[in-house]
């Protein structure tokens, strides 16, 4: 049992389906000076990164859409088929499918995110032929045989009740649907209790046939693999796909206007706060000031001001953090606490004069000398495994910025101001904050004795 | 994002308790990577040198024999809540000073406790090691308490226990299920501590136990990044020599061992939050450190079979040919000093009751226990099983983590650096052997997940 000390970064399911948070990069690292933007003789486009150091091969890739492309009432049918795609394609049911990728310890993983369909796909180099054989079946001829989709229907099910009962889940889907009401950013991207068991195969085959296209397509690869060898199995895998990608419009939204306060009851020892507001998105002129700022304010390591505030001086929260989130659509910040049930509204208040007081003052010079020196050191740190590295191609890319980007960066986090960074603060907090709180009444939560069911001791 | 595999969620919560990311299965790396430097000083550090060469970075971490096993009896989880101390500073360095300069080179840095070790460790680009080390030897004995933060950091720990263990029922049952399981062994106790033992651990106790425990002699340093070992060697004389041994500390870590096994046991914990519910068997079963030669990796090799991926036993009994259950898994925990557990667990599909679960699971084991597996499938679970080795290597981290586990555990270099050769060499007889002899239930504890159904609290409250 390991108990880490820390100030771990919760990301909360729902969020995780949102974007992933790609730590942002500096100084390039060796590996990462090398990046290829290779094109194959089909026209597949990688960025790729040849390193022979450990004998195997991570890729990672993206096709645009994600749970925005669900149906408005079939929220999680992408779920759905990023749970099933590899259950079965081709020649292969699922049994077999699964024992030709573990008989070679081929790993390979689909997820939908809030914009983007991915997958991950490692192995050892001299399993590549397989490997990439056994993804294009899956990409080009799933087969969403009817007992897998019953087992894997089961078990999303299965994890959507539990969430019914699980404070995190239940603060980061009301915190959703604060800031985005009706639009796709607002549903579940999981699905739900009411939508799961609607889905058919015919919605699953149709997702497959709008989104799986190379027209949105974006890959990254990092490995012992040669640039030609790599061009001829990208063909291999990619080249049958539809060209074109048909995605349903998503409609740029603004997240609902701070301050806004909910109160779900739930009788639990520990009150889960999840809070934020409208953000900054990529490619705005005051993105990389908010992303300053917000690393002094609630950003990794165990010197934020949430950080200082609310754990280290009053001990209130085991983890307190904060993210900017961008979407394709939208942005936001968010933060996630767990605090005592009977001291929940000091948590609440604490972070809400933080944020405030940030707003309004916005950082010292020192704090923002520090906060530079941080996210230029950290990028070497973001990019030391393939698998990370591959991750981070594949996000540069998504958030379309230039291949030479690791290079220009430093400069780019150089430039902030004190003024820019001020500014962001004002924009990020000057409103307060959408606050949803899940856990005991405070008339219940007065009461200690409760704070441990009897079991636990 | 659980898409994947929902399964995951209910045998990922029973793994995370015993064996959160580090080492899985156990300690292992492989043969084709190059043998670690190793040497030791004076006053008995143990250093281990790992090289990797693809990124500026290099990580320090630093084991300390000692884990929540060693705790004296009424102080559980006071090993934990010492790590979390040990950021509070020393005289040379106060309070946030050692912190703060890892995180303006852009480092990152954490700790970990277990009921064998705990460890601290700091991701730098490499220039910064030396200073990494500097701060690293100075609080190995210069930390200074004070009550003004000793106390929040106390309050901070009941939050991490109310996060990890009383907000979440299935953590609740794998406590049980641990304490029910070790009759006599301080693995029954949970490495967080019991909440009301927590509550009362103070400044006095955590100096204590710092001054038993945390010394030269009875920690190990791991540095895996961009280094050479003929640079590192003459920095950690230079940094760490000058720390006295302890000589008090015994060379043996002697606990109280479980007497053999005469009962099954059953647990049930039953909470208005259960969704799902769920049955959990963890049987009492050797480690690494105390397995025959060739136990442990049978172990290893029978877990996988059991339990990891669709096409384990488990699974396609369960999940796939009879669906019974929505998942099913099995692990085994071979980086322990004293006996270890070999985990079992499904969810039940609604209306299935738990003895239908537990039948199919007795047959799977009875079968594995009187026949050979397949040679097919033997192959498959071994080759998954060496090319963990071979993936780990793409992580420096993971690397440190594997080396550090083991060491601390009463292996040493080569039994790491042989795991994947002795992988390869568990037949099929010692597999079934293995399930035969350790998969008894007199062994073992049963869990059971369920919703208590009965009046809600605050009813009685009024």
């Amino acid at each position: 049992m390991i108990y880490v000390r820390t100030c771990t970064r919760r990301v909360a399911l729902i969020f995780a389906a949102c974007l992933a948070i790609t730590p942002l990069l500096s100084t390039p690292s060796h590996a990462a000076a090398k990046i290829q933007h290779l094109i194959s003789p089909g026209g597949i486009e990688a960025w790729f990164v040849q390193d022979a150091t450990v004998p195997l091969i991570a890729m990672e890739f993206a096709f645009g859409g994600g749970a925005s492309q669900d149906p408005a009432d079939k929220p999680g049918v992408s779920n759905m088929v990023a749970s099933l795609i590899d259950e079965g394609s081709g020649d292969l049911d699922s049994n077999t499918y699964h024992e030709r990728l573990d008989r070679r310890a081929i790993e390979l993983n689909f997820s939908s995110a809030r914009d983007t369909f991915r997958g991950s796909l490692r192995m050892l180099k001299d399993n590549k032929d397989e490997a990439f054989e056994l993804l294009r079946t899956a990409l080009t001829s799933p087969h969403f045989d009817s007992t897998d989709v019953e087992r894997i229907r089961a078990q999303i099910i299965s994890g959507l009740r539990r969430d019914t009962s699980n404070p995190t889940a239940i603060a980061s889907r009301k915190f959703l649907e604060a800031l985005f009401g009706d639009h796709p950013y607002g549903r579940q991207a999981n699905g739900t209790l009411d939508s799961i068991p609607k889905i058919d195969v015919a919605d699953m085959k149709d997702y497959v046939r709008r989104v799986l296209a190379k027209d949105t397509l974006r890959i990254a690869v990092v490995g012992d693999v040669d640039p030609v060898t790599l061009g001829k199995m990208l063909d291999q895998t990619f080249g049958g796909l539809p060209a074109k990608a048909s995605l349903t419009p998503v409609a740029d939204i603004e997240a609902a206007k701070p301050p806004r306060r909910e109160f779900i009851p739930l009788d639990v020892p520990q009150t889960v706060v999840t809070f934020g507001g409208p953000g900054i998105k990529r490619h705005d002129p005051n993105f990389m000031a908010g992303y300053v700022v917000n690393h002094i304010l609630g950003g990794g390591g165990l010197s934020s001001r949430l950080y200082h505030e609310v754990r280290e001086k009053r001990g209130l929260a085991y983890s307190v953090s904060e993210s900017l989130l961008w979407m394709d659509h939208s942005a936001i910040f968010y933060g996630n606490t767990g605090t005592r049930a009977d001291r929940a509204g000091e948590t609440v208040a604490a972070i809400d004069k933080e944020i405030r007081r940030m707003a309004e003052d916005g950082p010292t010079q020192q704090e923002l000398d520090e906060a530079k020196s941080y996210l230029k050191g950290s990028q070497m740190l973001a990019l030391d495994t393939s698998s990370k590295l591959a991750s981070a191609l594949l996000q540069y890319q998504l958030d379309k910025l230039p291949i030479d980007y690791i290079e220009k960066r430093n400069a780019i986090v150089d430039a902030v101001t004190l003024d820019e960074a001020k500014k962001a603060a004002r924009r990020l907090w000057g409103q307060g904050l959408v606050t949803v709180i899940v856990g005991r009444a405070p008339q219940a939560a007065a009461q200690p004795a409760a704070a441990t069911p009897p079991a636990a001791n | 994002m659980p898409t994947h595999r929902f399964a995951v969620p209910v045998f990922a919560a029973l793994l995370s308790t015993f064996a959160i990311s580090a080492s899985g299965a156990l300690a292992q790396t492989t043969v084709t990577s190059e043998r670690p430097a190793t040497f030791a000083l004076g006053n008995g550090l143990q250093v281990v040198v790992i090289p990797d060469h693809r990124t500026p970075v290099v990580t320090q971490m630093i084991w300390y024999k000692v884990g929540s096993a060693d705790e004296t009896p009424g102080k559980s989880g006071l090993a934990h809540f010492l790590e979390h101390l040990m950021f509070k500073g020393t005289s040379k360095h106060p309070a946030g000073e050692f912190s703060q300069t890892v995180l303006k080179v852009g480092g990152n840095e954490n700790a970990f406790t277990s009921s064998d070790y705990t460890g601290y460790f700091q991701r730098v680009p490499r220039e910064q090691l030396a200073k990494m080390m500097a701060f690293e030897a100075d609080r190995m004995t210069g930390l200074i308490l004070k009550d003004e933060n000793v106390l929040p950091e106390r309050d901070v720990v009941l939050e991490e226990f109310n996060m990890r263990v009383a907000n979440n029922p299935e953590a609740r049952l794998t406590e049980q299920i641990m304490a029910a399981l070790y009759l006599n062994h301080p693995y029954g106790r949970p490495v967080i501590g019991w909440r009301q033992e927590i509550e009362k651990l103070d400044r006095e106790d955590a100096l204590a136990f710092y001054k038993r425990f945390y010394a030269p002699n009875n920690a190990i340093l791991v540095i895996a990044g961009d280094v050479e070992a003929k640079d590192v060697r003459p920095l950690v004389e230079r940094t760490f020599s000058d720390v006295a041994a302890q000589p008090a500390i015994p060379a043996q870590r002697l606990r109280p061992q479980e007497p053999v096994p005469a009962a099954p046991r059953t647990v049930t914990l039953s909470d208005p939050r259960v969704e799902q519910s769920s049955v959990r068997r963890f049987y009492l079963v050797p480690s690494s450190n105390t397995a025959a030669a060739g136990e442990s990796p049978a172990l290893d090799v029978l877990a996988q079979l059991m339990g990891n991926g669709n096409n384990s036993y488990l699974y396609r009994a369960l999940v796939v040919d009879r669906p019974l259950a929505v998942s099913a898994g099995a692990g085994y925990q071979g980086t322990s000093l004293d006996a270890t557990q070999f985990m079992i667990s499904a969810a039940p599909k609604p209306g299935v009751e738990f003895a239908q679960v537990e039948q199919v699971i007795d047959d799977v084991i009875a079968d594995l226990g009187q026949n050979t597996v397949r040679a097919e499938d033997l192959e498959r679970v071994k080759t998954q099983l060496i090319a963990e080795a071979i993936y780990a290597q793409d992580n420096q981290a993971t690397l440190a983590r594997w080396y550090g586990g083991a060491l601390t555990t009463g292996l040493n270099i080569d039994d790491i650096r042989s795991w994947p050769d002795r992988i390869r060499a568990v037949t099929a007889e010692q597999v079934r052997d293995a399930a035969q002899k350790w998969l008894d239930k007199k062994r073992s504890v049963t869990g059971y997940l369920i919703k208590d159904a009965t009046p809600k609290r605050e009813e009685k409250r009024s």
